[in-house]
């Protein structure tokens, strides 16, 4: 997209400006997620889809969620430290729902 | 500040100078670190919900099973998670106002990204009650003690962000809140979206995957 600048310059105040996308930008990632979960709940319903629904849901939900962090958050275009301790975070999350799931639903 | 440990001037959005050997924003540095302690809380939270899943001896429960019909409102959940959404637009906008020193443009928004979001802990105050009518409590089964927590911790955090949002809404009124500390504004608004994709998370998990 172009309505965004060098995410790694903080030299000004106009620099920190760039490093967030326009309102434009922001609409239209509000319509995506409207989209997106309207999508899911349609899903949801779906009997012929019941088979998938798990995998469709999940995918459908990280689609939202990256959007959010990329956008909304400016992680897509902030400094990658910052994107380093929020995915630490997140990876730690998710390994301990993993391992829990593992090891209480018989998996390990 | 030593030879060996250089630092970087540097200069926010909003005037005010910090020396930082990165040349980012300690507050925002530290608040990243705040959400990624937040990830690991909630992943433990769903962690115990996914392990009690399905365990349940007793009603009620989340979908329709052999124990009775399911307790979830679908249609309703939908369109809390909807409003949610929108308030981190709403916040978006209100930060794009602050740092275009636009306090009009800021204060609406603000405002509707507060109005928004207490309509959501209404739907959830709404769904708890009915929930508890009911018969689910948080020591009447796993899905309640699970469920209750789990959103309950959620619902504790969006209460907080309305309050934080409010209170940015009345300092813009009295000077403390200007487009030179528009960063308090951005740092608020990463809790915002964070609340928001934590509910991303939940509503996937808890309402739509049976």
């Amino acid at each position: 997209m172009s309505d965004h600048g060098n995410a790694t310059s903080h030299a000004s105040p106009q620099a920190a400006h760039q490093t967030h996308a326009s309102d434009a930008t922001y609409w239209k990632i509000a319509v995506i997620l409207t989209v997106v979960t309207a999508v899911e709940v349609w899903t949801y319903y779906a009997t012929f889809l019941r088979p998938i629904l798990a995998p469709t849901i999940l995918v459908l939900g990280a689609v939202k969620f990256a959007l959010v962090v990329a956008y909304y958050m400016h992680l897509k275009f902030d400094s990658r430290i910052f994107s380093g301790f929020f995915l630490f975070g997140l990876m730690v999350a998710t390994a301990t729902i993993l391992a829990f799931i593992a090891l209480f639903k018989g998996l390990w | 500040m030593s030879a060996t440990h250089s630092a970087t001037a540097h200069v926010d959005a909003h005037g005010a100078e910090h020396a930082t050997a990165t040349g980012l924003d300690h507050r925002k540095m530290l608040w990243w670190a705040f959400l990624g302690s937040d990830c690991m809380f909630f992943g433990s939270l769903i962690a115990t919900y996914l392990v009690y899943k399905g365990r349940d001896t007793v009603g009620p429960t989340p979908h329709t099973t052999a124990l009775g019909e399911g307790i979830l409102n679908i249609p309703l959940t939908s369109v809390s998670a909807f409003v949610l959404l929108m308030s981190s637009l709403a916040m978006v906008l209100a930060l794009s106002g602050i740092t275009a020193g636009n306090m009009r443009k800021f204060r609406f928004w603000i405002l509707m990204t507060a109005i928004l979001g207490s309509i959501f802990v209404g739907f959830q105050v709404y769904e708890f009650t009915e929930f508890y009518q009911k018969g689910l409590s948080l020591g009447g089964n796993l899905f309640g003690a699970t469920f209750f927590t789990l959103t309950g911790f959620h619902g504790a955090h969006v209460t907080v962000g309305v309050v934080w949002l409010l209170s940015l809404f009345f300092w813009s009124f009295t000077g403390r809140l200007t487009q030179a500390n528009a960063i308090n504004v951005e740092i608020c608004g990463l809790y915002w979206h964070f609340v928001d994709i934590v509910w991303i998370v939940l509503f996937a998990i808890i309402y739509l995957i049976p």
